[in-house]
């Protein structure tokens, strides 16, 4: 009985220390400087809109968010067409020649994004790509291919191969059997992978940092970082600024709960 | 009956792509790790191995590797722990552990910018929300300026590490716990076993490959962190945070030292080429079988 509530007690606190820093963002957002400073504790009193109003007055807001959409959106889908034309032909093709093609790609698991972006940016400056968000999509793409094809090869290794056989007995091309056999057979691995992927863009910080400077460019994470620097006293202006930047995944992962698991989950065992 | 010619049509474009902007630049980092290059100016001169020799006996350097050393521990050692616990105690799909099991999950979904802007304000000495809540309590000895204080900052970030990513190797290790068939429990409860002896007989060993998962992981992922720290402390008060990857950063764009950073940045790959190579050791080495 005494062990009951105690792990009752263990998951309560944990919750709470999940809940309590998120419920101060919240809260902040909509506090005056005063009642920030006076009761961090309380609930907003007066309850007032200005620090989210007068973010996206002071702000080019809408623009750090399309930009952030752009960049997650176009690299995720680059990532996904090509990862999955990869990892189809890698199992399809099978034998040694797949076998070096997947060595290749899961070689550049080991190499993260600190150790690549001196090159990286080096090359991209060379190439004049720097502060465009089209350049920043293709390195984000190459980038973050190892992972994708690592992921996708996994999943495509499920299907049953002999489906796919018959296909091309049938006399089916490549193109019919990966369009019409392989993609929607593997949709529910996409979408996790997918999700991962989401994630991982949404949030980056390095790559984005070193390949945009002009303030029109920048993605949502970067324009946290500077709000660092133009709001250092101000409080409640930074924590607007994490909860609008957090209110799109938070509602994603509500929406899409099992493919964010699946997709971290399944991303954490790649290392 | 494969056609060889559209499946080399399928490789081609993500092969290209990966190997021009990924693959080829690496290799370029590699040979700007032997020369003297800023990173801006045209022309460069061949160093040798002096970058290494450098990087090796700078004292900056060291004490960066010393960090990550630490910070990896203190991470892996606690993460691994709680993210255990927690999983013992939501194994089960009733509707509130599920709904728990999001919660926990969800720090994880967080960019770390956000993360570390949020904790950089819970830590904030004079009014951050931890001091404030300590002072209220009446414990206002205990309270330090977590991020400030060179002596416990590495470990205050390390524990905000630990804070976003519990709940996702949490689901790591339920996923394990429910894959582990429930007659082996019948079985050790048939022969009188204590949940103790449950846990260490039937549990334990079966949740190995679950766990070795969970450990590999989180030492490669904390090894590599560079953005929590980056936003919380940028390595300092007097380098007290600093770890490889800010070195790196820093190294490159803050004193241009392009090969300089480039030879500090093969070292880190040779070291996490190292421990992934042990964690793999590790992974062929418990294989259960039932």
């Amino acid at each position: 009985m005494f062990l009951k509530w105690f792990n009752r007690l263990i998951l309560l606190v944990y919750a709470l220390l999940i809940l309590v820093p998120l419920y101060f963002v919240f809260v902040s957002s909509f506090k005056t400087s005063s009642n920030f400073f006076i009761s961090p504790f309380s609930w907003p009193d007066p309850f007032t809109w200005d620090n989210i109003t007068g973010m996206f007055r002071n702000q080019p807001m809408w623009q750090y968010f399309g930009n952030s959409l752009v960049v997650t959106l176009g690299t995720v889908a680059i990532e996904l067409v090509l990862s999955s034309m990869i990892a189809y032909a890698i199992v399809r093709w099978g034998g040694s020649v797949g076998k070096i093609v997947f060595a290749l790609f899961v070689a550049g698991l080991i190499v993260p994004s600190q150790v690549s972006m001196l090159p990286i940016y080096s090359l991209t400056r060379t190439l004049g790509w720097s502060d465009s968000l089209t350049g920043l999509i293709v390195v984000s793409a190459a980038m973050l291919m190892p992972v994708s094809v690592f992921m996708l090869t996994g999943f495509m290794r499920m299907l049953n191969s002999e489906i796919l056989e018959a296909g091309s007995m049938d006399g089916a091309n490549e193109w019919r059997l990966y369009t019409r056999i392989a993609l929607p057979l593997a949709a529910p691995s996409l979408a996790a992978t997918a999700t991962f992927l989401l994630v991982m863009v949404w949030n980056d910080l390095l790559i984005p940092m070193l390949m945009l400077s002009s303030k029109s460019k920048l993605t949502l994470p970067l324009a946290l970082m500077q709000f660092r620097g133009e709001y250092v006293t101000n409080y409640p202006m930074m924590l607007t600024g994490v909860l609008v930047t957090a209110i799109p995944m938070i509602v994603l992962f509500l929406l899409l709960q099992r493919y964010f698991v699946a997709g971290l989950t399944a991303g954490s065992l790649k290392g | 009956m494969k056609n060889r010619i559209q499946l080399s049509l399928f490789l081609l474009p993500g092969l290209l792509l990966y190997v021009a902007l990924f693959v080829f630049p690496t290799l370029t980092g590699l040979f700007y790790s032997f020369t003297d290059w800023d990173g801006v100016s045209p022309s460069y001169a061949f160093v040798g191995l002096d970058n290494y020799k450098d990087s090796l006996s700078s004292i900056v350097f060291r004490k960066a590797f010393g960090n990550n050393v630490e910070f990896m521990l203190t991470v892996v050692i606690a993460q691994t722990f709680i993210s255990l616990v927690l999983a013992l105690l939501l194994v089960r799909n009733t509707k509130t552990r599920i709904v728990l099991r999001a919660l926990y999950f969800l720090p994880a979904i967080l960019s770390s910018v956000s993360v570390g802007l949020i904790w950089a304000f819970m830590y904030d000495p004079s009014i951050g929300l931890i001091n404030y809540g300590l002072n209220e309590a009446g414990m206002s000895s205990m309270a330090r300026n977590w991020i400030g204080d060179p002596k416990i900052a590495i470990y205050s970030i390390a524990a905000v590490q630990v804070w976003a990513h519990a709940g996702q190797m949490m689901i790591v290790f339920i996923a394990g716990l429910q894959g582990i068939p429930a007659e082996l429990y019948e079985a050790a409860r048939m022969d009188g076993g204590s949940k103790w002896q449950v846990f260490r007989t039937v549990t334990w060993p079966l949740l190995a490959p679950s766990a070795t998962i969970v450990v590999a992981y989180t030492t490669i992922q904390s090894f590599k962190a560079f953005d929590l720290i980056f936003t919380m402390t940028d390595g300092g008060p007097n380098y007290a945070t600093e770890i490889l990857t800010t070195y790196i950063y820093h190294t490159a764009f803050g004193s241009y030292s392009f090969g300089l950073a480039s030879a500090g940045s093969m070292i880190f790959l040779v070291l996490l080429a190292l421990l992934t190579l042990l964690q793999f050791k590790a992974l062929r080495a418990d294989r259960v079988s039932y």
